[in-house]
């Protein structure tokens, strides 16, 4: 009986350094800061964290960045994709301009950002103005926290789908065509499909930067307590105070709650991912 | 029904893809499209199959205006050479495509599908795969889903664009067989691209065979072989030896004193090449071109003999091999006699 190995042998020489690198690099930057942020929290006792990530403010908080972010991410799926399906599909002056502008909120200092959405989506602003009318607030309230949310997540999805949708086969929809599939069929039933993927790393990756977000964010909320304040800024408003524990136990929360997130979708992936290419 | 294409043109820029083709099926007849890379084969298809626009021309199926329908409303069975199967759809799924798209009053019940589904995958031969995907099948497999895809939809005419090509050799020639065998079965009218001669003169009825977007040739595959009109067509078919001479009344004359029978459109001319098969030479003790044997080769029943001429020219002859003295060995100097000759009027410019 042959006994198993751990690992199989492989022809590339230095795993043993290499993977000792990784862990030692992993554990420096991401593991050894988040245990610092699980071990915090505790010096107020079980029930003191309990009490202090179940006050109404900061139920409100984590309910407002979790469902903005959910929300952004998946309205970045939708018109992201559009935004690729045109720089990827058609030719056209300024395409390339097109491609770098996507790029621009990847670069732009959040804080930057901010200021320029408020200045628009205020009341006064070039859109607000035309939206104050309608009744609908922007800058201000939970809905300008979207809008910041989505500024900042569209390139991930753009980028995220981009390559796929560049290789995705021809021969794929003209097959489709010939086999008498309409567009609309064409593009649900073989595009879409195929970049399903794609589409659930795009959105992990505008989800995680959304909740992440700050700059931007601050600005344009107005950050009322229980209407339009995030969990990152309540996390700061009370390490100001000095409430150490406090500001680490909301982050606990958000770890968790984001890990299980991401998690989830990670888990969808490989499910889309098994499908396509066992 | 029967596809009449008529002096189609295409030209991609400067290009000419095709230049004023023109060729004609009868209903169930096997054509095959055959050329080098680049001739125009695939074009072709495309037209057919209306995924891409002719400049000029017609194309007449079943007496229909075929240029005026989508690839929707042709109703045409397109296989691809990469398969361009769905992958994230099952191999059932795959082959019900063109059925469950169908708008609601054309489209057959749920029940007929997996019913149609079973029936063709029997008939590729693939029972019990239907739950896999694409990725988890052989290449041969991938294909014949494709196949089946394809004949789903009943398709008026099926085109393949070489379809094997992907594949090797051993599968091709087994899946070659059984792409016969279903063209009979089903007796739709075919059209199969493809650049690999031998496939398409053990496939088809007919051969077309097309050069730089014209068609050289149009015959039965034993036509080709016994009367090929152009010195293209008599290369690419096959191996091919050159040896310059003159022809007069039929007869090619060479240097050296010896003549030999000209088939062929040219049956007089001062200058011209002889063209001539492997298979269609005698070693001769004189009167012939005196060659060295530079290599042998068994093949089968024959030995492939390598000769070169003093003047650096290459010959390939295939000798019996029962009919060959055990003696011959590279080295050797021996001299060629051609039975017969081609001598086509294109050749003398080479």
């Amino acid at each position: 009986m042959t006994a198993r190995r751990w690992i199989e042998p492989s022809v590339l020489p230095g795993f043993g350094p290499a993977l000792g690198f990784t862990l030692f690099w992993l554990g420096l930057l991401v593991v050894l800061p988040l245990a610092a942020l699980v071990a915090r929290p505790w010096e107020l006792g079980l029930e003191g964290f309990w009490r202090s990530v179940t006050e109404p403010r900061v139920l409100a908080a984590l309910r407002l960045s979790f469902g903005a972010a959910l929300a952004a991410a998946a309205v970045n799926v939708v018109f992201g994709l559009v935004v690729t399906w045109v720089l990827v599909r058609y030719d056209f002056p300024g395409r390339r301009f097109a491609d770098a502008v996507v790029d621009l909120p990847f670069a732009l200092p959040t804080a930057v950002a901010g200021i320029a959405l408020t200045a628009i989506y205020a009341g006064n602003g070039w859109i607000g103005s035309f939206l104050e009318p309608l009744g609908i607030k922007v800058a201000y309230t939970p809905l300008g926290v979207l809008v910041a949310m989505v500024f900042v997540g569209l390139p991930f999805v753009v980028r995220s789908v981009q390559p796929v949708m560049q290789d995705l086969d021809a021969e794929l929809e003209e097959a489709a065509e010939t086999l008498g599939a309409n567009p609309v069929q064409r593009v649900v039933k073989v595009i879409l499909p195929a970049l399903a993927p794609a589409c659930v790393t795009g959105f992990a990756l505008a989800f995680a930067r959304a909740l992440g977000e700050y700059g931007s964010v601050i600005f344009i909320a107005g950050n009322m307590p229980l209407v339009s304040e995030i969990a990152p800024l309540l996390i700061v408003i009370r390490l100001e105070q000095f409430d150490y524990a406090g500001a680490a136990a909301v982050g606990l929360v958000m770890l968790g709650l984001a890990a299980l997130g991401l998690l989830t979708i990670n888990l969808s992936q490989v499910i889309l991912a098994r499908r396509g290419a066992a | 029904m029967s596809l009449s294409v008529e002096n189609v043109s295409k030209r991609f820029g400067r290009f000419a893809a095709l230049d004023r083709v023109s060729l004609a099926a009868v209903d169930g007849e096997f054509l095959a499209l055959l050329g080098p890379s680049g001739s125009g084969k695939t074009s072709l298809l495309r037209v057919l199959a209306g995924l891409s626009r002719p400049d000029e021309g017609r194309v007449l199926f079943g007496g229909e205006d075929f240029l005026r329908l989508s690839p929707r409303e042709r109703r045409v069975g397109m296989v691809f050479q990469h398969y361009a199967l769905f992958r994230h759809m099952t191999v059932a799924d795959n082959v019900a495509f063109g059925l469950k798209v169908r708008p609601r009053r054309d489209r057959p019940p749920g029940t007929e599908i997996a019913a149609r589904v079973k029936r063709l995958l029997a008939l590729v031969q693939l029972e019990g795969l239907d739950k896999r995907y694409p990725a988890q099948l052989s290449g041969g497999q991938r294909q014949r889903v494709a196949l089946a895809r394809a004949l789903a939809i009943e398709p008026r005419m099926l085109l393949l664009d070489e379809p094997f090509g992907a594949l090797d050799a051993k599968v091709r020639r087994e899946l070659r067989r059984w792409l016969r065998q279903i063209h009979d079965e089903t007796g739709v009218t075919t059209v199969f691209v493809t650049h690999d001669q031998e496939e398409a003169m053990d496939l088809a009825d007919r051969v077309v065979v097309l050069n730089a977007g014209r068609v050289e040739q149009i015959g039965r595959p034993a036509e080709l072989q016994a009367a090929p009109a152009t010195a293209f067509v008599f290369d690419f078919l096959g191996d091919s030896n050159r040896l310059p001479c003159k022809v007069v009344d039929g007869h090619a004359m060479f240097d050296g004193g010896f003549s030999a029978p000209a088939l062929g459109p040219v049956r007089d001319a001062p200058h011209a090449v002889a063209r001539f098969r492997p298979h269609e030479v005698d070693l001769a003790v004189e009167g012939g071109v005196p060659v060295t044997i530079t290599h042998l080769s068994a093949r089968g029943a024959l030995i492939r003999a390598e000769c070169q001429a003093e003047d650096g020219a290459l010959f390939e002859v295939d000798l019996l091999r029962d009919a060959t003295p055990g003696s011959l060995a590279a080295g050797a100097k021996v001299r060629l006699r051609p039975r017969r000759v081609f001598v086509f009027a294109e050749a003398a410019a080479t």
